[in-house]
């Protein structure tokens, strides 16, 4: 049974998109600039009104196919919680206010009392570690800040779905990579819907991911299957990316098969700790033999698939995949099932917890 | 940084504001002010100006602010016709608008013998001056808190209404303390608008000590049988205004703070 | 100032450069010189001098009077501009106790008429006019009531009647201090719902309806009536009116550029044909 499930069309957007999220999963709309995973999102919290049906587990929070005037929930009433890419915390109030807003702010039985929600606000500040900043107004938090503030705004209100939007994109290169830990913790047994343009949160985020090109779904599955093997070629273009996983080890990544992948890490992982590395294509070189000098990285492969990418062939192996130029691939006479040799520098390769 | 030349002019506009009030300041009777602004008939006018001028700043608001949200959240021709309309008095004599009030409300207006059936009467009253007050200054209030609501868009207000506010409770906790700083000089407007109100009040409600006959009023009464009354008068109009300013400029400062 | 001029009107122009002249007056006060001031300076000053100046041989009489002197006064210093080739005759019409207090700032007037004997008798004390002021005629009050006189009025008392609304003349000017002179000889007290600033304003109010009745002069409910728009109001006449008569007097003032010419307007108004407009627009003798 699905969490959620939505057939929607936002006409002025031109927009159409079908997909289901199942219970406890996130699912990634991954897609460009201006390929409509926003407008998706406003339509699911109920910010727009599309056309066609949005289910949340047995409720219809929105249909127009079922008659002439329709169904629609409005938004307070949905149990979704939107998360931005801008923290958008309310000025005014200070960071404990802030997260104690939602449960302040519920209608019925659920609504809670002063008191309970100024517990329920230090329990989820202290889940994003920002229990000494309660009394704080946002304008003094950092941007990391102010955004685990907006991460515990939106789980105090324990939404049944949890909207994310491009929720790094406004951060430094120092706070993204803590914000993304943070996130892969609290949604890791959340039902979200995750908006970026950002294959890495995609690929460290997400249990599915659903390509969007031009308002519509052109690629969806199992978030390694849609990232090794894309089913597009904007997929490949756009997501292409090698996502390899494991268990820590030093700076390293422990495969399963006991091959070391040296790398970088940018938020520290314990030894032993899952872990997943992240290369791009472009990062790989193809060999017929081990090469001179020594790459940290030399690891030997065999060629599952040959796939013209444009002006680049995908070397698709059974370990990594490597975009190599069409000259490239005759000069070594490379065909299926060959035995090669891949190189990576270590700093290409990028670990993350997992 | 701005060009040299701009200073003179500058300086000129200032002056031409400066200089007027401090030549009234100049020639006020001094030895007498006590005496000339404390006659039973200004103490009047002055009560009467702060009771009217406070009951229509609060008509302004209860009215003025849904108004300001409707012309904010939403656009089309029928938005831009209602606030040419809610703009109006701005841009009108305010004799016009007395005339106006009187053709509406007056004894034989158009809806005169209706609210005389109900056992309002309007011609005369000091409701006369709360409405004619009210009819001058709401534009002032709307344009202010219009502005500010523009300015906050509407990015909080989505964002809480995803955590599960009503309508009415984000219009309550976030809207309105949004857009406090805007509401405030918004107010403080309006009210300084109120107590200056002249044209409207003496076309559509008369004048009469402790009823309708407002501090304008009675400075333009006292210019007739006692100058010197009347400059004094003004001067305390004057004190009052610049009270209402610094106020403003206070209240906005530690908004600011509070925000900051 | 080329395209300022193309762009306006010139009588905009000449308001603009006068504002701009009084603010360089401002400046030149507050001491702030600047040397950009002096072109702007007499800029203003060459415009304001061409504007003003008309035609040398004519001469101008100008004449301060009561605002319930307009009709007849126009009507008097036509045919003395006729009788006087070369005089253009500008009057300021308003309440008297205004007048009188701008003659006291200083304002340039040859002729001052008031609407009763105390308003003049604070410019001789000012020492503002020449020699003892001529009575030149005398006014009553009536009472006013709309066409249809909705509340019945008939007699002064009827004022007095809780029913009635009734607007007067604030006591501070002339016609409210005659009121008051009424009610007191009538040993009456009316409590009217507005005291106006003016007789034209309680006129106002009596026409539109507002009011039921108001005290004005016999020449306000004249001058109402002959209008083009037919009867508004009707005037009642009442006995007690006699205790309040109202004496206009005239004076020329020692600011006149032109003594004789001053007299010679007095005397025009004071003269037969003067009184005849007069009593035509309802005045009676002094």
């Amino acid at each position: 049974m699905s969490a959620l499930s939505a057939d929607l069309r936002v006409a002025d957007r031109d927009v159409e998109v079908h997909f289901t999220v199942h219970p406890g999963e996130t699912l990634a709309l991954l897609g460009a600039n201006g390929a409509g995973k926003s407008t998706v999102l406003a339509a699911l919290a109920g910010l727009v009104r599309p056309e066609g049906t949005v289910r949340l587990a047995d409720r219809v929070l929105s249909d127009t196919t079922d008659g002439t005037r329709g169904t629609w929930v409005p938004p307070h009433d949905r149990g979704m919680a939107l998360l931005a890419q801008e923290a958008r915390l309310f000025p005014h109030l200070t960071v404990r206010d802030n997260v104690a807003f939602g449960p302040r702010s519920r209608g019925g039985h659920v609504r809670r009392s002063k008191n309970q929600a100024r517990d329920d606000a230090e329990r989820w500040l202290a889940e994003v570690g920002m229990t000494a900043y309660g009394d704080r107004r946002p304008r003094a938090l950092s941007g990391g800040q102010q955004q685990r503030v907006a991460i515990a705004r939106a789980l105090a209100t324990e939404p049944q779905v949890l909207l994310v939007d491009e929720p790094l994109a406004a951060l430094d290169v120092e706070s993204a990579p803590e914000i993304r830990d943070l996130l892969r913790r609290v949604l890791a047994s959340r039902t979200t819907i995750l908006v970026t343009h950002e294959v890495l949160d995609a690929a460290l985020l997400a249990d599915r991911i659903a390509v969007l090109d031009a308002g519509r779904i052109v690629d969806s599955g199992e978030t390694t299957r849609v990232l090794s093997r894309p089913r597009s070629d904007f997929g490949a273009r756009f997501a292409g990316l090698n996502l390899v996983r494991g268990v820590a080890h030093g700076q390293a990544l422990r495969m399963p098969d006991g091959r070391l992948l040296h790398g970088l890490t940018e938020v520290p992982i314990a030894d032993g700790g899952r872990a997943a590395a992240v290369v791009a294509p472009s990062a790989v070189s193809v060999h017929l033999e081990a090469p001179h000098g020594s790459p940290r990285n030399t690891l030997d492969a065999t060629i599952v698939e040959l796939e013209p990418h444009g002006h680049v062939v995908r070397v698709r192996t059974d370990l990594l995949s490597a975009d190599i130029t069409a000259a490239a691939v005759a000069e070594l006479g490379l065909t299926r099932g060959d035995r090669v040799v891949l190189s990576v520098k270590a700093t290409e390769v990028h670990l993350h917890p997992a | 940084m701005i060009p040299r030349w701009l200073l003179l002019p500058a300086g000129l506009g200032a002056l031409l504001v400066a200089v007027p009030i401090v030549a009234m300041a100049l020639t006020v009777d001094w030895a007498n002010f006590g005496a000339l602004v404390t006659s039973d008939a200004s103490t009047d006018a002055l009560l009467l100006s702060l009771r009217t001028a406070a009951v229509s700043t609060l008509l302004c608001l209860l009215l003025g602010i849904p108004l300001a949200a409707v012309l904010a959240r939403s656009s089309g021709a029928a938005t831009t016709a209602l606030r040419s309309l809610v703009l109006l008095p701005l841009v009108i004599p305010p004799v016009v608008g007395g005339i106006a009030l009187l053709q509406a409300f007056g004894r034989r207006g158009v809806l005169g013998s209706t609210l005389e059936v109900l056992g309002l009467e309007i011609a005369f009253s000091t409701t006369a001056v709360v409405i004619a007050q009210t009819f001058v200054a709401m534009p002032f209030l709307v344009l202010s808190v219009e502005g500010a609501l523009r300015t906050a868009g509407t990015r909080f207000e989505e964002v809480a209404a995803t955590l599960g506010a009503r309508p009415g409770t984000v219009f309550r906790r976030i809207t309105v303390p949004l857009v406090l700083p805007g509401l405030a000089s918004g107010t403080i407007l309006a009210f300084a608008r109120c107590l200056g109100e002249f044209g409207a009040t003496i076309t559509f409600a008369g004048s009469l000590q402790g009823t309708t006959r407002t501090l304008p009023l009675e400075i333009y009464l006292q210019r007739e049988s006692d100058p010197r009354a009347a400059v004094a008068l003004s001067l305390v109009l004057v004190a009052v205004a610049v009270l209402i300013i610094g106020l403003t400029r206070g209240r906005r400062d530690s908004l600011a703070e509070g925000t900051a | 100032m080329n395209v300022i001029t193309q762009l306006l009107p010139s009588k905009s122009i000449s308001y603009a450069v006068r504002t701009a002249a009084a603010a360089c007056a401002l400046l030149v006060l507050g001491a702030c010189g600047a040397s950009g001031a002096a072109d702007t300076r007499s800029d203003a000053n060459s415009t304001a001098t061409q504007s003003s100046s008309s035609p040398a041989q004519e001469r101008t009489l100008t004449v301060f009077a009561a605002a319930s002197l307009q009709k007849p006064f126009e009507e008097i210093a036509e045919s003395f501009e006729k009788a006087h080739p070369g005089v253009t005759v500008r009057f300021s019409f308003g309440g008297s106790s205004g007048l009188v207090a701008q003659l006291q700032e200083g304002a340039p007037a040859d002729v001052l008429a008031t609407a009763n004997e105390p308003t003049m008798a604070k410019a001789v004390a000012d020492s503002l006019v020449v020699e003892t002021p001529t009575p030149f005629v005398s006014n009553t009050l009536q009472i006013v009531v709309p066409a249809d006189n909705p509340a019945g009025i008939a007699t002064l008392t009827d004022l007095t009647r809780a029913d009635a609304k009734v607007v007067l003349c604030a006591p501070a000017v002339p016609c409210g201090a005659a009121a008051n002179s009424v009610e007191k000889s009538a040993g009456i007290d009316i409590k009217p719902v507005s005291e106006e600033q003016s007789v034209t304003d309680v006129l106002g109010k009596v026409r539109s309806g507002e009011a039921d009745a108001g005290l004005v002069y016999v020449t306000d409910v004249a001058g109402a009536n002959t209008s083009s728009t037919g009867a508004e109001v009707k005037g009642i006449d009442f006995p007690e009116a006699k205790s309040a008569i109202n004496i206009y007097p005239i004076a020329a003032l020692k600011s006149a550029k032109d003594a004789g010419l001053a007299d010679e307007f007095v005397a025009a108004i004071t003269g037969a044909d003067g009184q005849k407009v007069l009593r035509d627009a309802g005045f009676a003798a002094p």
